[in-house]
């Protein structure tokens, strides 16, 4: 293919720029020396002083970028992109119970939230119901307390479900979670072709990661894909999976370990499904991803161009899919929890807007924004309302939404984009070299990286090598500032009493050998390798609670333990 | 003659740290930097994993003698929790063992925390060598207390 | 200000131990683990408080645990920790670490595979590092046995690392060797054929599971069949028990070969017999304690003037044969406190 560039052109600039080194940039740096010995990207690659077409010299067009909504994508996935539709406005969001939950829903809805985002707390989301004595203490604090199908009813309660779309972040109880929500949209009457959202789902990053594991490793990832078999059969606008980097990266991954990892754990995925039997391009175009937008602008940009390059490339090329849709690398992204701070947190705000800023630019297709008091606690409506504002005066006053990947062309954002797709393959080769993700995690390859990368940067932080704005540079009297953060105030102790009453009415009022009998096939189904996705809709509706349904799934699975990581 | 008592040469007994997470919070990046840091700078860390209870917490500290314990919670649930651990060390008799507690914290919390006999609490941001700056006064506090009859 | 190492070398003098033992005799933890750290140097027990302890010790069932790293060593004595209390006997895990030799410090981390059984009033759990004294770490470990076995605990549980001579030290000293592998190590036996690995009483051939076990296991055998590999016992011969820890099975397989190990040694004799063994590697050691320190002093007071003679090369071995005189001259002339 051919490079857009004239040879010999490319040759004298290279030279030029050479020259300009040794010559003009000397002089300069002998009376204005540079601020450090080496910029480098938070992944450390070298960032040089100015990019030139020197430094991208065959560049191919057609084979690098291809025009948007065409291979390999790079510039976006749709031909249209943002010109006939702005990402979703996707704020993550819950607390509480149900009807605190589906307030802060109709609220977010009313101030122009395009889709809407579930949070669930802790119990919910490994798996325990609100009077387990594990949950104590615990109930509706992260996110929202839905230990069955009623409490789900009382989510969406005046939300109608078939104009909405939802992401549910769960993961080990996703099957009993879609249950729930299914059951729901049935008795509002939303047929099953037009039930649409998204299961986070993804097993592998949670032994890497967020760790809100239950089963071991093989077990959860059977789980997992058989929601998704269970999924495309029978929810077509359903995403059952949101392949995540978000998590790895917040965990402490470099920008090019968070890409290579997802891209690995997807790949795991696709495989895990064909061996199922399933035709790639059955399941393919219902896979999507969820990334993190950090700090450092460029390289994030870079990251998300490499991404659908890389997985066009996978799935064509590795996997042999035949459906465009199925080369399509559609994600989602939340803007970096880790990069805010709790000194001066009004700075947030501006973090999070670069950041998001980041994502657009790198062509996302829905985004949360956090909200400035996140690390003191789930936040106010007052930050959050300004978290989503700031989507919309990027959307609506900027203009970058205005035209299609602004920035290609760009020597050093193609040059970076190149270079983080190199990186992160040599890692996707390395993992697919020990027997692919699964064996991978299972040998703890990927928990000691970022373990690693985790401690590097702190210690690059406490050794004033990387800068926190408020934390080791232009750092004051915190105190004060910290005092004046308006938090969400709500009742814990409140909440968990009345979710604790709820599902002991729910026990109380089924019909017990409707329950008893479900729960039985579930786990027969467990045992005997089927499909455990038809048994827990089943139980869902004969009323079984989210820990019953787990219990009922850790007897034939196990429990997982993790070794000890640093 | 020769006694075991006269010994003169002997290390010095590392100072012993807990580091655990309690409750059903999962996030252990900063509660593995800090073990990494406190073994870097010479402490015997036990790091006891993710989803502890608090009697599980105050039984380790206990049984391995240690001179801190430090807990990490970013679920929100640091009041319930921690109160719950300082009950049972003052049941099992380790109320002399320093605490420690970081996290996604409100300062009112702090407030709350320092009054249920929480020494030092560190937010998001926290530098590592405070961190362990503080752990090791601590520990040496404890230390002498203990000598001088405590 | 006195530095805490020469504060705590006096707190011998401070400890009530008549009450500290009664206290933890009385099954209160925080005693047995003051108990525990006080042991980890025993020179700091008056010695009638020492052979008080002793004379109560010498019934529990030493078992020591090691192998290749990664076989799941601690996975396997926390299902093991489970077996044995159905089984009704209390459980004591000693666990050893290694420390850092640049900063001294240690990442304990075997107990996290064990925290589930925390709340279980019948079981005690103790992480210890290797840290660098002479002799220290088996010194220490083999005292808190004795005060484990005093204090009534049925199964106490040693785990180290595999290779050194403090493990030599320590599995010498134990009832039952088990030396735990996986499969898939490459040479299955010549990783087995290093250190304590190859004195084992029982093998176990964990995350049986994976693939490679078949042939694992037949090497194994074979080697334990020819001697290659492994302790008799008397009449016991070393034996090979395949199990997947994390899964649950072959646990109580194990537990069963081990509780057999000890039933043999016990009619026989030979149960009292490691009993001696074990004080008499304590008592070696603490002479060798002594001795070492003796020679720190002398090589202290004459430091400088050895430092000269040993840069010109002035009789290095004489030099020797010298410090050694001077320690004994110092040994015997201290008075005993």
């Amino acid at each position: 293919m051919g490079t857009i560039f004239n040879e010999d052109e490319v040759k004298k600039i290279g030279e030029k720029a050479e020259q300009w080194k040794v010559v003009t940039l000397k002089q300069w740096v002998e009376r204005l020396p540079e601020r450090q010995e080496s910029f480098t990207t938070l992944s450390d690659i070298s960032i040089k002083e100015v990019y030139t077409p020197a430094d991208i010299p065959n560049f191919s067009y057609e084979e690098k970028l291809g025009m948007p909504g065409e291979y390999p994508f790079t510039r976006g996935i749709h031909a249209t992109m943002y010109r006939a539709r702005l990402w979703t406005m996707r704020m993550f969001s819950g607390y509480g119970g149900p009807e605190e939950t589906n307030k802060r829903l109709k609220f977010l809805i009313e101030h122009g939230e395009t889709g809407l985002s579930l949070a669930f707390d802790y119990p919910t989301l490994v798996g325990v119901d609100p009077d387990d004595p594990m949950a104590e203490g615990e109930v509706g604090i992260v996110g929202v307390s839905v230990p069955s199908v009623v409490d789900m009813d009382v989510v969406f309660n005046g939300i109608d479900m078939s104009k909405v779309t939802t992401n549910m972040t769960i993961n080990p109880p996703a099957p009993a979670l879609l249950a729930f929500y299914v059951a729901v949209a049935e008795k509002q009457g939303v047929p099953y072709t037009q039930i649409g959202g998204t299961t986070q789902n993804d097993p592998l990053k949670e032994f890497m990661a967020q760790k809100s594991y239950v089963f071991p490793p093989e077990p959860a990832v059977k789980v997992a894909m058989d929601l998704i078999e269970w999924s495309v059969k029978n929810l077509p606008k359903w995403n059952p999976i949101s392949i995540s980097g978000y998590h790895i990266r917040e965990a402490g991954a470099t920008a090019v370990q968070e890409l290579a990892f997802t891209l690995a754990d997807g790949i795991e995925y696709v495989r895990q499904l064909k061996n199922r039997g399933l035709d790639v391009d059955s399941f393919a175009p219902r896979l999507s991803f969820f990334f993190d937008a950090h700090i450092n602008f460029f390289e994030e940009i870079a990251k998300f161009r490499a991404a659908r390059r890389m997985w066009a490339k996978i799935m064509r090329d590795w996997f042999g899919a035949k459906n465009p849709r199925s080369w399509w690398l559609r994600f989602h992204t939340q803007t970096a929890g880790v990069s805010l701070t709790a000194q001066q947190p009004w700075n947030n705000i501006v973090r999070t807007a670069i950041e998001a800023l980041a994502a657009v630019l790198g062509g996302t297709q829905s985004l949360h924004t956090n909200s400035f008091d996140e690390p003191f606690r789930v936040p106010s409506e007052f930050a959050a309302k300004i978290a989503l504002r700031t989507q919309q005066i990027i959307a609506y006053e900027t203009g970058v939404a205005d035209t299609i990947d602004p920035l290609a062309g760009s020597y050093y954002v193609e040059w970076l984009t190149d270079e983080v797709e190199e990186r992160a393959w040599k890692y996707i080769d390395k993992i697919e070299g020990m027997g692919g993700m699964l064996e991978a995690v299972k040998k703890g390859f990927p928990q000691r990286e970022i373990a690693d990368a985790a401690y590097k940067f702190q210690k690059d932080v406490d050794e004033g090598r990387r800068f926190i704005v408020g934390v080791n540079v232009f750092a004051e009297n915190e105190v004060e500032d910290i005092r004046k953060v308006p938090l969400l105030e709500f009742d814990q102790q409140e909440t968990e009493r009345r979710q604790k009453q709820r599902i002991a009415q729910v026990r109380s009022m089924r019909d017990q050998q409707r329950w008893a009998r479900s729960l039985d096939e579930l786990r027969r189904a467990a045992e005997k390798g089927e499909n455990i996705m038809p048994y827990v809709l089943n139980a869902a509706k004969a009323y079984a609670t989210l820990g019953e349904i787990m219990n009922t799934l850790k007897e034939v699975y196990g429990v997982y333990v993790e070794p000890p990581i640093y | 003659m020769a006694s075991m008592s006269s010994l003169q040469y002997t290390e010095e007994r590392p100072f012993k740290v807990i580091v655990a997470k309690l409750g059903l919070d999962g996030h252990d990046r900063g509660a593995k930097v800090i073990a990494r840091a406190l073994k870097d700078a010479g402490f015997e860390v036990v790091y006891t994993g993710i989803r502890q209870t608090p009697e599980q917490v105050a039984r380790a500290a206990i049984e391995e003698d240690a001179d801190v314990i430090g807990v990490s919670i970013l679920s929100g649930a640091h009041i319930h929790h921690v109160r719950l651990l300082m009950e049972k060390l003052s049941e099992m008799g380790g109320s002399d063992i320093p605490v420690v507690v970081g996290g996604t914290i409100p300062i009112v919390d702090v407030d709350e925390l320092k009054r249920l006999g929480v020494r030092d609490v560190f937010l998001p941001g926290e530098s590592l060598g405070r961190i362990v700056d503080v752990v090791r006064k601590l520990a040496e506090e404890k230390r002498r207390a203990e000598l001088s009859g405590g | 200000m006195r530095s805490l190492a020469e504060a705590e070398l006096s707190l011998s003098e401070k400890v009530d131990f008549k009450q500290l033992l009664e206290s933890a005799a009385k099954g209160n933890l925080r005693s047995i683990g003051r108990l525990l750290t006080l042991m980890e140097n025993p020179y700091r027990l008056p010695p009638e408080v020492f052979d008080g302890i002793a004379r109560m010790a010498g019934k529990a069932h030493i078992i020591g645990v090691t192998g290749i790293p990664g076989a799941g060593k601690s996975t396997l004595i926390s299902k093991l920790i489970t077996e044995f209390r159905r089984r009704g006997n209390r459980v004591a895990v000693v666990a050893i670490d290694p420390s850092s030799p640049l900063s001294g410090g240690a990442l304990l981390g075997d107990r996290l595979r064990m925290q589930e059984k925390a709340e279980d009033p019948g079981v005690f759990i103790r992480s210890v590092s290797t840290r660098g004294l002479r002799g220290g770490l088996s010194l220490a470990a083999l005292s808190m046995v004795e005060v484990l076995d005093a204090l009534g605990y049925d199964k106490v549980i040693i785990e180290t690392v595999g290779v050194g001579q403090a493990e030599t030290d320590i599995m010498n000293a134990v009832h039952t060797v088990v030396v735990v592998t996986m499969p898939g190590v490459g040479d299955d036996i010549q990783a087995l054929k290093a250190g304590v690995m190859e004195i084992g009483n029982i093998y176990v051939l964990n995350k049986s599971d994976l693939p490679g076990a078949q042939e694992a296991f037949e090497y194994i055998s074979f080697a334990l069949s020819k001697g290659e590999l492994g302790q008799r016992t008397g009449d016991w011969s070393p034996r090979l028990i395949r199990a997947s820890a994390v899964m649950g099975s072959g646990v109580e397989d194990v537990a069963n070969v081990i509780d057999e190990h000890i039933s043999y040694l016990r009619s026989n004799g030979l149960a009292y017999e490691k009993v001696a063994a074990r004080r008499l590697t304590l008592v070696r050691l603490m002479a060798e304690r002594m001795i070492a320190d003796s020679v720190e002093r002398a090589l202290q007071v004459k430091i400088n003037d050895l430092k000269e003679r040993v840069a010109r090369a002035e009789g290095i071995l004489e030099i020797s044969a010298e410090l050694a005189d001077a320690a004994c001259k110092l040994m015997s002339s201290t008075k005993p406190k």
